[in-house]
């Protein structure tokens, strides 16, 4: 279907955005002495293991002990360095949740927690480690800025552009091969989104791997006439109000996408300015209080309802109500 | 502070368990237990043990460093960093009231000297002061890192998580503390939880481990923590085993763990006090 769109970004190939992260990473080690990795038994799913091919003095393996990991990187900023650890999105967060609470946020650690394999997209796992919960957790937290990238390229740049970031901070990306749109050269900055593209009658905010989902939506709703907005909201926290706000001010309605339970997600954070600024209709893309499954991302991403098509179909709701 | 007599250390000792029992009885809030059944050690490493700056610095270059994982402790940390000179003793009056830097457990977030991360919530102290171990290394500093933990704490889960990483990377720049007291909340370790034998588990482990059989006999505690000192650098990671008496110092508060969590009354405060030489002068 995507071929016969004439959709506003192309790409030319798919990547991961965990290789976005890993390459990242490198490429940070080699700006920065100060930076350290941590990983908890996963180098290859994280693509970490050019970093400690590079740096094996600055690489810790650490087990099968994620909890252990958040402390000795929060004990690791004290004397200067700034550690990313990596390991899965589900043992980043749930299962580390207090001692990220105590250690790194609550003690105002320069610490960036790196995740991937989150959400549906992980895949044929299945539902123990396809986790919807976590950008909800993290943003709860105070100190904590959360950012969601949407592809290889933009995961890169937000990788490199956390070693100039001072505080704890969630960086959350993802498993499948998935187009690559953004430029490689792009500037990012940490709390300011993006236009991808301009529209007058409904903003589509979307996070992570639903941002192509978003720019298809574009194509599909622009073939029925309508016009859409699209805005990636890479950081959910701290949360561009001022761009929120501009836009649907201008568009009288939204959507909001993201690979996360609408409970506690990026839609919720734009629900809340919206409520306390200039009410208006949102409809909310995202994964309404259930678990995941196995199958493959494309099969998940239509089970649940997460895919263009829906957001298309959310779009038109949304304007009806206005 | 290394020129301190084991006669001066004492001293101070009594007015540091004074302050503590001052501290919870005005708030009547607070752990007066563990806190005299730790006051030697904490008086040995911050008086005479540790090269540390008072004015503090979180990066801590150059200087031993501590942690406490066993964040309840916290009024008798707050005592011996006033009683160093990292703040006021004045200050020692806020603790655990609204607007304070003394949190009821230590905290960075209102930029307490001496403090270099939050603790209260069990389990975590032991990988933080790794990970700060193993920092010291990459920077090339050869001062030592001290962590002290609970003995009731050893049923964290966490901390047998970083005891495993520490031996397997051979973090030999930390040693680590048990106040081993035998006493939780709910009761004796051996009955709520029994910890069997630590020292077993911690040599199977991979690490060194030496007891400190009087841990409120500050002739011991120093004793016991130049044999650590010797022991750091091989290696291995070194754990004291710190026997100690809840409680100690306060004849109706030793041995029990009645006094974990509770303050004394205004006239059990006067008993305790009659107790404890004032020495230094109170706050």
């Amino acid at each position: 279907m995507e071929k016969t769109l004439d959709l506003k970004f192309t790409y030319t190939e798919k990547k991961d955005t965990r290789s976005g992260f890993g390459d990242g990473l490198l490429e940070a080690g080699r700006k920065n002495p100060n930076v350290v990795g941590l990983c908890a038994d996963l180098i290859g799913s994280l693509k970490m293991g050019a970093f400690e091919k590079e740096f094996p003095e600055r690489f810790f393996q650490v087990g099968i002990a994620e909890a252990n990991m958040i402390g000795l990187a929060a004990g690791m900023t004290i004397g200067g360095k700034i550690p990313f650890t990596g390991t899965f999105a589900n043992f980043s967060t749930g299962r580390v949740y207090d001692q990220i609470r105590q250690s790194v946020a609550y003690s105002d650690k320069n610490v960036k927690i790196c995740a991937s394999h989150a959400g549906l997209t992980l895949g044929e796992d299945g539902a123990t480690h396809q986790i919807l919960e976590d950008v909800g957790m993290m943003k709860m937290l105070p100190h904590m800025t959360v950012i969601v990238p949407c592809d290889y390229n933009q995961t890169k740049a937000a990788t490199l552009a956390l070693v100039d970031h001072v505080g704890p901070a969630y960086l959350r990306f993802g498993r499948p091969s998935w187009p690559v749109f953004t430029p490689a050269d792009q500037k990012f900055e940490i709390g300011k989104a993006v236009k991808m593209i301009e529209g007058k009658d409904v903003t589509i905010f979307a996070n992570g791997h639903l941002v192509w989902e978003a720019v298809v939506a574009e194509a599909m709703l622009r073939e029925e006439g309508i016009s859409a907005e699209v805005i990636n909201i890479h950081t959910i926290k701290p949360l561009d109000e001022e761009a929120i706000l501009n836009s649907v001010q201008k568009t009288g309605c939204a959507v909001s996408a993201e690979e996360h339970q609408v409970n506690g997600g990026l839609g919720d954070s734009i629900a809340q300015v919206l409520a306390r600024n200039y009410p208006a209709p949102l409809e909310y893309i995202g994964v309404n209080d259930s678990f995941g499954e196995s199958g493959t991302p494309t099969q998940l991403l239509e089970k649940y309802g997460l895919n263009a098509e829906n957001i298309v179909k959310a779009a038109k709701k949304a304007i009806a109500r206005k | 502070m290394e020129n301190q007599s084991i006669d001066q250390l004492k001293k101070i000792c009594s007015q540091v368990r004074r302050d503590c029992l001052r501290m919870v009885h005005a708030v009547q809030s607070g752990h007066p237990g563990a806190a005299l059944g730790l006051t030697e050690y904490f008086v040995a490493l911050f008086f005479k043990e540790m090269e540390h700056n008072n004015k503090f610095e979180m990066d801590a270059k150059g200087e031993d460093l501590f942690f406490l994982s066993n964040g309840h402790v916290s009024a008798l940390w707050y005592s011996v960093l006033a009683r160093t000179g990292y703040f006021s003793t004045d200050e020692l009056g806020t603790f655990r009231k609204i607007n304070s830097r003394l949190q009821g457990h230590p905290a960075t977030h209102e930029g307490l000297p001496g403090i270099r991360i939050a603790s209260g919530s069990l389990g975590q102290g032991l990988s933080v002061a790794i990970g700060a171990a193993q920092v010291k290394k990459l920077n090339q500093d050869n001062k030592l890192v001290y962590v002290m933990m609970g003995d009731g704490e050893q049923q964290e889960g966490q901390v047998w998580e970083a005891a495993m990483y520490a031996a397997h990377h051979k973090v030999d720049n930390l040693i680590a503390a048990i106040d081993y007291n035998g006493q939780q909340i709910d009761g004796p370790t051996a009955k709520v939880m029994d910890l069997k034998n630590l020292r077993a588990k911690y040599e199977a482990f991979g690490w060194e481990v030496i007891d400190i059989q009087k841990g409120n006999d500050m002739e011991a505690v120093l004793d016991g923590l130049s044999k650590a000192k010797d022991l750091t650098g091989k290696g291995k990671p070194v754990l004291i085993l710190l026997y100690t008496e809840m409680g100690y110092g306060v004849d109706f508060m030793v041995g029990t763990h009645k006094w974990h969590g509770v303050a004394p009354n205004d006239e059990q405060l006067a008993n305790a006090l009659g107790q404890l030489e004032e020495t230094l002068g109170d706050y």
